[in-house]
Formats: structure tokens, C-alpha cells, sequence
């Protein structure tokens, strides 16, 4: 039963995990930038979960639809004004950059809220539900199903949506997509805006279930790092499979070694997958 | 040698005088100065002269100060700690090297920013040897007052330093700074002509951790505590980014320059917004990156007299 209930752990952290990747993979494929701030995003969403609920009684759920279109502008404004300026630089500028912008936004969000730990609880909470001896708490299941949901439509919007093609096309030839008359910045813009509300909305489902803190957005950030290597960079399935992979690394590792040693273990993996297999679980080789 | 290393030498020798005007205040300006000078320094080896985006000074700063900290407390001498937390260092990163540095670009950045993350992991699930997250105590060396001991952390530091700007200098005349150059311009290049790449890149990433680590074991005697978020800060990996990118990447003299400026900064910014310090760096980061990303150099474009530029 033991290992039952580790499994349905890490498939429902898992889907949570691809969440909080998949904007920062969509970011990093695309624009080629690896989004520090994205940590922050997360955050700043799960605050804003905190304060709608708190300050106006409103439902997490629906505060999915305030956080996305807001993180949305949020991050098209910071792409047009800041970081198009350096996108064609060496990784170590835009890397730096984006660090610089991450202090700005965290320190705020330390002025502001302070670094106290705080916790969105449901009144009445949802309690849980358990299947012969496997218990999982209903928010976290919900969280789970909505986690998919936003993925979901992240593959629809790049499958099916004219700009959704325009972003796959500017990922897979830069130099081809500008050649089929896409407009290159506008896209930039607009997938990385997309990265944004995907880090808010996640923020918004993490509100649920962890505690909030400015401080945490570095241990997003560091999920991120890994789901995004071991699926494989800027695809949704990928993030999918590397979520459920890590969680489950993640599960399996802390009933073996020990819950301390889960970190360090995921973050081992890391660098085994960079060297040994750096396109990913699901990736193509040469495709960067 | 250049005119450049020249004055670089020049400059660690007048930090040397630091002592004979300073108060304590000015002392421990002087000893975190050196301090960033050495990171700076360090990092250009595989930053500036190789062109690897390595966000691993932190990691190596930990280590050394852990290496050096776990000696100390356990009785050993601080000449001997010292050097065996650079030995150490070096002979870490340099093994991790040979793996890491077949990763480029932004694969590498991610994995040497791992590295911080791992290290600090590590250390703070090893309770019994480095007392985990409750950090560890150094003791105190027999004491001779407070501005004493301040001089002599202070001479120590920039003693390291200047071994430091040696190995730096001695890397960018010899062979193996002229291979580093070729890594950085065509490293496939450089492998086709029979450059042993993996070897001169691992070389470099253990010189550049070795004095960082020397450092950091220097600092843990220094500050008697250090603990696994102190040492294993990931500014202390961007820090020295943002030095060489002031100063000009490559040149030695340039990120020491860079170090002081940025170290003056920083002062000015925890003086009078301690609450705000970490969002204004962000700022002066993203200010800098923007407007100035040649350093300090690219003020020379905006005389309004002299030549005009064609374009």
C-alpha cells in the first residue's frame, strides 16, 4: 500500500511540478533565456491567490482567471521594455539580467508582505478522499485536475491557435519564422508574457497547498531547472513526463535515503541527465 | 608583460598600505575588497578567458570555507587549513570540470548553478562533520586586540590576492591562457588542431575555484561562524559576473576595478537602504547590463568632443 500511495503522490506532484516548469521551458525554448524571475512569478501569484481570497472572499479558482491575463501584460511589458534589449546577447548577459530583475521583484515582494510564512486555507476546508488505503486531500486533487487542465490549453494555444504556431515555428528556425513574415519581437513578447501567466497561475494552485513566502520562489525556481532538463526543453509533454519523473524521484528517494537527501538527490540527477542526456527524456538530439 | 598587468600589480601593492591610514571599518572594506577582487579575478579565468558562463564562485566559496572552517575547528593551524581548502578546491573542480565543461552555453550555466544547490545540500545533511543548518562555530585563534586581528585577516586576504592576480597574469602569457583564448573563439577549431580542450578546460575551472576556495576558508576564520545559506549564496556567484562585466570581460585589471567600484556601490547601497539593498543591486544590475555592456569602457563614447565615429 506504501507503494501505492507514493505513486499517487508523486503523479498529483507531479502534474503540479510540469505546471511550474512548463512557462519557464516554453520561455527558455523559445527565447532562448533562462527566466529567473519566473521563481518570483510563482509567488506573486500565490500572493495574489492569498489576497483575493482573503481581502475579497474570492475563490482560487477564480482567481485563475484574474491571475492570467494580469501576469500576461506583467510579462509582455517586461519582455518589450527590458529584456528585448539584451535578447541577443550571450547567455551570461540575459542570465544576469534576469537575476537582476528577480532581486528586484522578490525584494519587493519581502517590503511588502514580509517574509513571514503565510498559508491560504478554505474555510470550510475540502477534506480528502481515500480509495482503499491511499488518501489524497481533495484541494490538492483539484489543484491537480486544474494543473492538467492549464497545460492542456497551453498544447491547444500552440497547436491550434494561429500564434501558437508562430511561437513553435520561431522555437524550431528563428530565421525561418522571420523569412515566413512572422514578426519576431511580437512573438518573443507574447510567449514570454505566456510563460508569466502560466508562473502566476501556478502560483495561484501552489497558494493551496504549500505555504507562501517570498522566500520559496528559489525551490520553484530549482523544480523548474530539473523538469525542464529531464523532459526535455520547450515541449509539453516533456514537462509533463520530467514532473512526474522528478516526484517521483522525488518520492521514491525520501522513503529510501531519507526526505533530507531529495534535494540533493533531484539536483544530482540534474547535472547526470546534463552530461549524459542534455535533450531530455522526451527531446530530439541537435535541437536546441 | 603588459602595461595593463602592470598596473594591476601596482594597484594590490598600494591596498597593501591600507593598514597605515585604517581604522577597523577601513580594514574590513579592505579585506571584503580583496576578497571580490579574488572572485573577480578567479572567475575571469573561465568567464572572461574562456568564455564558460560559470555560475560556480559560490559553490567554491562554500567549499573552501567549509574545507577550511571543519580544519580550523578541529585544531589545525591556519596555515595549513588555508592551503588545503585551495588544494581541495581545485582538485574538486577540476574533476567536476572534466564532466561540467563538455556542457556549453546555457546547459552549462544551469549546471554549474546546480552545483551551488548540490554543495549546499551536502553540507547542510552532513550534520556530524559541518553541523548542518545550525552552521559552525570557528574558533577563536589566540587574539591580540581587535585592530590586530583585523590587520592580520586583512594581510591574509591580500596575500591571497595577490597569489591570485600572479596566477592570473602567469595563465593569460603562458599556453595555457593562449588555449583558453582559442576555446573561447572556435573551440571545435581548437580541438581539430590538437588542443587538448577538455584538459585546459579543466585547469582552468579548478584555478579559478582553487583561490575562491582560499578565500572562502580565509573568510570562515575571519567571521569564526559560517553556516550552508551564507557561504552557499548564489550572490556570490553573480557578484563577480557583474564586477567583470563593470570592468571590461577579460582584462585582469578591469574586473579589479570593476571589484572596488561594485564593492563601493554596494557599500553606499547598504548604508542608507538596508531594507531595499537586494532591489536596488537588482536595479544597478539591470542598469548596467542595459545601458553600459561594455563596463565602464563604453563611458568613453560619450565625449562630446573628440572624433566622430564612423559608423
Amino acid at each position: 500500500m506504501l507503494a501505492a500511495q507514493i505513486l499517487i503522490n508523486a503523479l498529483v506532484l507531479g502534474c503540479l511540478y510540469a505546471c511550474i516548469a512548463i512557462g519557464f521551458s516554453l520561455v527558455w525554448g523559445v527565447l532562448n533565456v533562462i527566466n529567473l524571475i519566473h521563481g518570483s512569478f510563482i509567488v506573486l501569484g500565490a500572493y495574489l491567490a492569498w489576497g483575493l481570497y482573503q481581502g475579497l472572499h474570492i475563490s482560487p479558482w477564480y482567481s485563475l482567471a484574474v491571475a492570467a491575463p494580469l501576469f500576461f501584460v506583467f510579462g509582455y511589458v517586461i519582455q518589450r521594455l527590458i529584456l528585448n534589449r539584451v535578447i541577443t546577447a550571450p547567455v551570461l548577459v540575459t542570465l544576469t539580467l534576469t537575476f537582476g530583475l528577480d532581486l528586484i521583484l522578490n525584494n519587493a515582494m519581502i517590503y511588502y508582505f514580509k517574509a513571514d510564512y503565510r498559508k491560504l486555507t478554505l474555510t470550510p476546508p475540502m477534506g480528502s478522499v481515500s480509495i482503499f488505503d491511499v488518501v489524497v486531500p481533495v484541494d490538492r486533487l483539484i489543484a491537480t485536475v486544474a494543473a492538467l487542465a492549464l497545460t492542456f490549453v497551453l498544447y491547444l494555444i500552440l497547436r491550434r491557435l494561429r500564434v501558437g504556431r508562430a511561437i513553435v515555428a520561431v522555437r524550431l528556425d528563428r530565421d525561418a519564422a522571420v523569412l515566413m513574415g512572422v514578426n519576431v519581437n511580437s512573438i518573443y513578447a507574447i510567449a514570454f508574457g505566456l510563460g508569466a501567466a502560466l508562473a502566476g497561475c501556478a502560483g495561484v494552485l501552489m497558494a493551496l497547498i504549500f505555504p507562501i513566502s517570498p522566500l520559496t520562489s528559489t525551490a520553484y525556481l530549482g523544480k523548474a531547472f530539473v523538469v525542464c532538463v529531464l523532459g526535455g526543453l520547450g515541449s509539453v509533454s516533456g514537462a509533463l513526463a520530467g514532473g512526474i519523473l522528478l516526484a517521483l524521484i522525488e518520492g521514491v528517494g525520501s522513503a529510501m535515503i531519507g526526505p533530507a537527501h531529495a534535494t540533493t538527490l533531484s539536483f544530482v540527477l540534474l547535472i547526470v541527465f546534463l552530461i549524459l542526456r542534455p535533450q531530455g527524456l522526451l527531446g530530439r538530439k541537435g535541437f536546441e | 608583460m603588459t602595461r595593463a598587468n602592470l598596473i594591476l600589480l601596482a594597484l594590490i601593492a598600494c591596498i597593501a598600505a591600507l593598514p597605515l591610514f585604517g581604522e577597523a571599518y577601513t580594514l574590513r572594506l579592505g579585506t571584503i575588497a580583496c576578497m571580490y577582487a579574488i572572485m573577480a579575478l578567479s572567475w575571469n579565468v573561465v568567464g572572461g578567458f574562456a568564455g564558460y558562463p560559470s555560475f560556480a564562485t559560490a559553490a567554491f566559496f562554500g567549499l573552501g570555507a567549509y574545507i577550511g572552517g571543519v580544519l580550523l575547528a578541529r585544531g589545525m593551524p591556519l596555515t595549513m587549513a588555508i592551503p588545503i581548502a585551495g588544494i581541495g578546491s581545485f582538485l574538486v573542480a577540476a574533476l567536476l570540470g572534466a564532466a561540467l565543461l563538455r556542457l556549453r552555453g546555457h546547459y552549462f550555466a544551469i549546471a554549474s548553478l546546480s552545483l551551488i544547490e548540490v554543495f549546499r545540500e551536502l553540507v547542510n545533511n552532513a550534520t556530524d562533520l559541518t553541523g548542518g543548518g545550525m552552521g559552525l562555530n570557528i574558533p577563536l585563534a589566540a587574539s591580540a586586540g581587535v585592530m590586530a586581528d583585523a590587520t592580520f585577516f586583512f594581510y591574509l586576504m591580500w596575500g591571497v590576492l595577490l597569489v591570485t592576480a600572479v596566477m592570473v597574469i602567469a595563465v593569460s602569457m603562458s599556453k595555457l591562457g593562449f588555449g583558453l583564448s582559442c576555446i573561447m573563439q572556435n573551440e571545435t577549431a581548437a580541438n581539430m588542431v590538437g588542443l587538448n580542450t577538455t584538459l585546459y578546460k579543466s585547469v582552468a575551472f579548478g584555478l579559478s575555484a582553487c583561490f575562491v576556495g582560499a578565500a572562502g576558508g580565509v573568510y570562515a576564520a575571519w567571521v569564526h561562524y559560517i553556516d550552508p545559506s551564507d557561504v552557499f549564496d548564489i550572490l556570490y556567484s553573480v557578484k563577480p559576473i557583474v564586477m567583470a562585466l563593470i570592468g571590461g570581460l577579460g582584462s585582469p585589471l578591469g574586473v579589479t576595478i570593476g571589484a572596488f567600484v561594485y564593492l563601493g556601490l554596494e557599500e553606499v547601497v547598504w548604508r542608507n537602504y538596508i531594507q531595499i539593498h537586494s532591489g536596488v543591486l537588482g536595479v544597478l544590475i539591470v542598469l548596467l547590463l542595459l545601458f553600459l555592456p561594455h563596463g565602464l569602457t563604453s563611458l568613453r563614447g560619450w565625449r562630446l568632443w573628440g572624433r566622430a565615429k564612423n559608423v
